[in-house]
C-alpha cells in the first residue's frame, strides 16, 4: 500500500492527493494497531489479590543500596524491607527485638543476644560478626560514609574515622556467634533506638568480599536478612521484592511480593498511575492533584514527614542578623500560620513554633509539645517596630541594610521566600533580597556563611529530641549560622551524659525556651504530604525517621470498605 | 570519498576534545560543591570523600587524569548513584532514549513532510491555515504541557474503554512508546512542517517545474518526482541536529512518563553537580551529534547527486 502512487492514482478535485492521504492514514492505523496489540499485558495491577502482591512507585533511583553508605530516603525505604537491625519496629511502631532476642543497656555498654533463627536469604545464620564487620566498614575512612559520625559513640570511632587507627580497633566485639557487646564512650539514652537505624544493620563479610567491589551494585550482588529479598532491579526503571523465605518472623509478613514498576519524581505522573489502578499508593501529591482527587471523590490522607523548616540566621560577627533585637523584630511580625495555611496550602503541613516536631515524645509517652508547649509569638507590628528601632541603635545605623535570604531554586521555596519578603517590607520596611541557588550551591554558601537569613530544613536521624536539639551547639558542623551560647552548649553536654529521660526532657524544654528567646532561628513549618492509598490495602506505615513509607506489614484487605466519600 | 570521511572524522575528534575541555572547566567554574549534602560531614570524612572522587588533586591534574581515562573510554563512577559506572549508565539508558528518539523522529519527519506538502498544495486555503495554526500551537506550547495532557488523555481513554488500552507511564512495550514519542516529536514536526512548506513553495516557482508542466507531465508525477524530492533536501539537512536534539531533549517526557532514558541524567547531573555524569553524558552526546552531522552530510550525496562531497568540500 505504501508504494509510490505515481502510476495508479487517480486525481480528483484539482491537486488533492487523496490516495496519499488514505495510505498515510492506513500506515498510522497499522502502527496504532501494532501498538495496541502489545498493550495491556505488561503492566501489573496496583493490587494483585491472586498472587498476594501490590505495586508501588518510588520517587527516584536509590543512590546506593548498602547500609554502610546510604543516606537518601529512597535507599532507606528499600533497605528497610530487605535488611533488619538488632532492634526493629513492630506493627504499632514500637521498638521490639529484630535480630536481637534480648538486650541490656548500661552507661558503659550494650549487650545484645542474637536469636538463633535469624538467617540471611541464602539460609546462613546472621551472627554477631556480621554486625562487627558492618560497623567497622562504616567507620573505615576508605568508605567515606556520611553517617560515619555515628560511630564516634563507640570507643576509638573518632580516631578510626580520622585514619589514625585501624577499623578493627572499633569498640564493638562478638563474644560468640550470638552475643554482641557494644562499648559506649558516654551514656547514650537513645542507643537502643539508634541500633534500629539503617547504618547499624549487619553486612556479611564473605558475601561482601566475594562481590569484588560490586557489593549492592545490582540485585545479584545483594543478600538480605529482612522480610523481603530484592529479586529484580532495572536501574532507574523498576524493582521487585519477594518475601524472604528465611526471614525468622516470616509469618508476620502478609505480602508475597512488592513490585516497583515505576520510578518517577513527577507527582502528577504518580497520581495518574494511581488513578489508572497501576500503583497502590501515590505519594507527595501536589495541590492540582489534590483538587482533581476531591472532584472525583477520592480519599486522600495526610502525613507529617518529621522534617522541620526554619529561617536560620547568620550569627557571625558583622552580620546585622547577629543582633538579637533585629531577629526579635522579625519574629514579632512573621505569621507562620498564614505561611502554612495560605502560602503552602497543602494539608499535612503544620505551622511550627518550635524546632521540636509534634511527633517527638516526652515523659510517659505523651507528646513533648504537649508536656512542654512551645511559645507562640504574639504578633504585633508595633512591637516589631520597637525592636527594630532598638536594633538600629545597637547597630549604629540609620537604616538596616538589605538582608539577603538564601534559598533553593524550587517553586515552593520561592513562593515562601516571596511571602517573607513581602511581610518584611509591609510591616518593618525591611528590604529582603532573595538569593536563589541550586541545592549544592545553597549548601556551599550556607557553609561559607555567605547569607543573612537562610531557608533550611532539618530531618531527624533518630527518635530522640537530641537529633534536633544539638543542632545549634557551637561544635555542630550543621550549625551553619555559627550560633554560640555557653548555656546552650552546657545543657546539651548534660543531656548527652545522662540517661535520665525526665531530666533530659526538661533540658530540651529549656533549649526550646532559648531558641525562642534568643531567636536562634524562626521555625516555619513541619513538612507534610498528602497521599492516596488504595482502599484494598491496609497496614502501610509512615515513618518520620529513615525509610518511608513501609510495606513490611501491609496486607490486602479481604473485602474493601464501601467507597468513602471525600473529606 | 574515503579521505573526505577521514577528514571529517578527524575534525570531529577535535570538536569532541574541545567540548570535553570546555565542559570540564566550565563545570568546575560553576558555583556549588558536589560533595556537600544536607548533613555536614567532619573534615576527615570530607577528605576521604575528596580522595575517593579524585577531587583532592589540583584541577589541571584532574583534567589530565580525566583525559587519560576518557581515551580509555572510562568516565568513572557517578557521584549520586555511587555504585554505578557512568559507562554503564550510558549503556543502559541511551538505548531507551534512542528508541524513543527514533520513533519521535519518524513521527516528526513523516508528519513534517506530509503536513508541509499539504500546506503547500492547499496554499491560502482552509487546510493550510488549519495546519499552520496547529504548527504555531505546537511550537509555542512547551513539551511538559503536552506531556501532561497526553498522560491525562490516556487516563481518560482507559476509563472510557474500561481497561488499560495504553499505559499511563512506564517502559517496556511499543504501547509505552506511542504517546511519549508523539509528544517528543511534536515540536520538531511543527518545525519541519514550516520548513517543508517554504521549501515546497520555493521549488514550485523554479524553471524545471515550469518545464515539467510545459512538457505535459501529470501533476502527480511533477509533485512526487520533481517538487517533493527537491523540496525535501533542506529537511534532510536539519535531520542530523534534530536527531541529537530529540534524543537529548527527552528530559521532560522521560520524567512525566517514567521512562528510564538518558535525558534525565543529562539534566539532573547538572543540577546535582554530578561531575562524572556531566562529563560522560556531554562527551557522549557531543560525539553523537558530531557523528549525526557527518552521517547526514554523507547521506546528502545519495539523495542529491548534484552534491559531490569529495569535490565541493575538499
Amino acid at each position: 500500500m505504501t508504494r509510490g502512487c505515481s502510476d495508479h492514482c487517480t486525481w480528483q478535485r484539482g491537486r488533492t492527493p487523496r490516495p496519499t492521504m488514505r495510505s498515510t492514514l492506513l500506515i498510522v492505523a497499522a502502527v496504532l494497531g501494532w501498538a495496541l496489540a502489545l498493550a495491556g499485558n505488561a503492566a501489573t495491577p496496583a493490587v494483585d489479590r491472586g498472587n498476594n502482591e501490590i505495586s508501588i512507585a518510588i520517587t527516584q533511583e536509590p543512590q546506593w543500596l548498602t547500609t554502610i553508605r546510604a543516606t537518601d530516603t529512597v535507599s532507606f525505604t528499600v533497605l528497610d524491607h530487605i535488611t533488619e537491625g538488632l532492634l526493629t519496629r513492630d506493627v504499632n511502631n514500637r521498638l521490639v527485638g529484630g535480630v536481637a532476642e534480648r538486650w541490656e543497656l548500661s552507661d558503659e555498654k550494650a549487650t545484645f543476644w542474637l536469636r538463633r533463627d535469624a538467617r540471611w536469604s541464602d539460609g546462613e545464620p546472621v551472627t554477631a560478626h556480621d554486625f562487627v564487620f558492618a560497623w567497622r566498614q562504616v567507620a573505615n575512612p576508605e568508605n567515606a560514609a556520611e553517617y560515619g559520625f555515628l560511630m564516634r559513640m563507640l570507643p576509638n570511632g573518632e580516631a578510626i574515622l580520622a585514619g589514625d587507627m585501624p577499623p578493627e580497633a572499633l569498640g564493638v566485639e562478638a563474644i560468640d556467634d550470638h552475643t554482641l557487646v557494644v562499648h559506649l564512650v558516654s551514656p547514650t539514652a537513645y542507643f537502643l533506638d539508634l541500633v534500629s537505624f539503617i547504618t547499624f544493620r549487619p553486612v556479611r563479610e564473605d558475601f561482601y568480599r566475594a562481590q569484588g567491589g560490586r557489593y549492592a551494585a545490582d540485585a545479584e550482588n545483594m543478600i538480605s536478612n529482612g522480610p523481603f529479598i530484592l529479586t529484580e532491579w532495572v536501574h532507574d526503571a523498576s524493582m521487585r521484592m519477594e518475601k524472604n523465605p528465611y526471614y525468622w518472623n516470616r509469618d508476620a509478613i502478609p505480602l508475597d511480593a512488592i513490585n516497583v514498576p515505576y520510578i518517577t519524581r513527577d507527582p502528577n505522573a504518580r497520581f495518574n498511575l494511581y488513578l489508572d489502578d497501576k500503583i497502590a499508593l501515590a505519594d507527595q501529591l501536589q495541590l492540582s492533584a489534590m483538587k482533581m482527587a476531591l472532584q472525583q471523590h477520592q480519599k486522600l490522607r495526610s502525613f507529617s514527614d518529621g522534617t522541620v523548616f526554619y529561617l536560620g540566621f547568620n550569627h557571625r560577627e558583622g552580620r546585622p542578623t547577629g543582633n538579637r533585637n533585629l531577629r526579635r523584630a522579625i519574629q514579632s511580625v512573621y505569621d507562620v500560620s498564614e505561611l502554612t495555611y495560605k502560602v503552602i496550602g497543602v494539608p499535612g503541613n503544620l505551622p511550627a513554633y518550635t524546632l521540636f516536631p509534634a511527633w517527638l515524645t516526652g515523659d510517659e509517652g505523651q507528646s513533648l509539645n504537649v508536656q512542654y508547649p512551645p511559645h507562640k509569638p504574639e504578633l504585633s507590628i508595633e512591637r516589631g517596630r520597637r525592636y527594630l528601632e532598638l536594633a538600629k541603635q545597637e547597630l549604629g545605623v540609620e537604616e538596616v541594610p538589605p538582608l539577603s535570604l538564601l534559598l533553593d531554586d524550587t517553586a515552593n521555596a520561592s513562593s515562601q521566600a516571596e511571602y517573607f519578603q513581602n511581610v518584611m517590607a509591609r510591616t518593618l520596611g525591611l528590604e529582603v533580597r532573595l538569593d536563589k541557588q541550586i541545592f549544592k550551591q545553597r549548601l556551599a554558601k550556607m557553609s561559607a556563611g555567605d547569607f543573612d537569613i537562610v531557608a533550611a530544613g532539618w530531618g531527624p536521624d533518630y527518635n530522640d529530641p537530641m537529633t534536633f536539639a544539638d543542632l545549634f551547639v557551637s561544635w555542630n558542623l550543621n550549625n551553619r549560622g555559627r550560633y554560640s551560647n555557653p548555656e546552650y552548649d552546657a545543657l546539651i553536654r548534660e543531656a548527652q551524659q545522662t540517661t535520665d529521660q525526665r531530666r533530659r526532657n526538661a533540658i530540651f524544654s529549656r533549649i526550646q525556651d532559648i531558641i525562642y528567646e534568643q531567636v536562634v532561628v524562626v521555625p516555619q513549618y513541619e513538612r507534610g504530604y498528602i497521599y492516596a492509598l488504595d482502599k484494598r490495602v491496609a497496614g502501610v506505615r509512615r515513618y518520620h525517621i529513615g525509610g518511608d513509607p513501609n510495606y513490611n506489614y501491609a496486607y490486602i484487605v479481604e473485602s474493601p470498605r464501601a467507597p468513602e466519600s471525600a473529606d | 570519498m574515503g579521505s573526505y570521511i577521514a577528514r571529517r572524522l578527524l575534525s570531529g575528534v577535535i570538536t569532541i576534545w574541545f567540548i570535553a575541555t570546555a565542559t570540564f572547566f566550565g563545570m568546575h567554574a560553576v558555583p556549588g560543591d558536589p560533595l556537600l549534602n544536607d548533613k555536614a560531614v567532619t573534615p576527615e570524612i570530607r577528605a576521604n570523600l575528596e580522595r575517593a572522587y579524585g577531587l583532592d588533586k589540583p584541577v589541571p591534574q584532574q583534567y589530565l587524569i580525566f583525559l587519560g581515562n576518557m581515551l580509555q573510554g572510562d568516565f568513572g563512577i557517578s557521584f549520586t548513584q555511587q555504585n554505578r559506572r557512568v559507562n554503564d549508565i550510558i549503556a543502559e539508558h541511551f538505548p531507551v532514549s534512542a528508541t524513543l528518539g527514533v520513533l519521535a523522529l519518524l513521527f516528526a519527519a513523516g508528519g513534517g513532510i506530509v503536513f508541509g506538502a499539504l500546506t503547500a498544495l492547499f496554499r491560502g486555503r482552509l487546510p493550510d491555515y488549519l495546519i499552520m495554526l496547529l504548527v504555531i500551537v505546537a511550537v509555542s506550547v512547551p513539551s511538559f504541557v503536552f506531556a501532561g495532557l497526553g498522560q491525562l488523555a490516556i487516563l481518560q481513554l482507559n476509563r472510557l474503554v474500561g481497561f488499560s488500552l495504553l499505559p499511563v507511564a512506564g517502559w517496556g512495550s511499543l504501547s509505552h512508546m506511542l504517546v511519549p514519542s508523539l509528544v517528543l516529536g511534536l515540536g520538531t514536526m511543527a518545525y519541519l512542517t514550516r520548513l517543508m512548506r517554504s521549501s515546497m513553495l520555493e521549488v514550485a516557482e523554479t524553471d524545471y517545474i515550469r518545464t515539467a508542466r510545459a512538457k505535459g507531465l501529470t501533476p502527480q508525477r511533477i509533485f512526487f518526482r520533481h517538487q517533493l524530492r527537491n523540496a525535501i533536501l533542506p529537511v534532510v539537512t536539519v535531520l542530523g541536529p534534530a536527531i541529537a536534539a530529540i534524543t537529548t531533549g527527552g528530559f521532560v517526557v522521560e520524567l512525566v512518563f517514567a521512562i528510564p532514558g538518558l535525558g534525565r541524567y543529562f539534566v539532573q547531573a547538572v543540577q546535582q553537580l554530578d561531575y562524572t555524569v556531566i562529563m560522560g553524558t556531554t562527551v557522549f552526546y557531543g560525539a553523537f551529534l558530531v557523528l549525526m552531522v557527518i552521517a547526514v552530510d554523507i547521506a546528502y550525496g545519495f539523495i542529491d547527486p548534484r552534491i559531490q562531497v569529495n569535490k565541493s568540500l575538499s
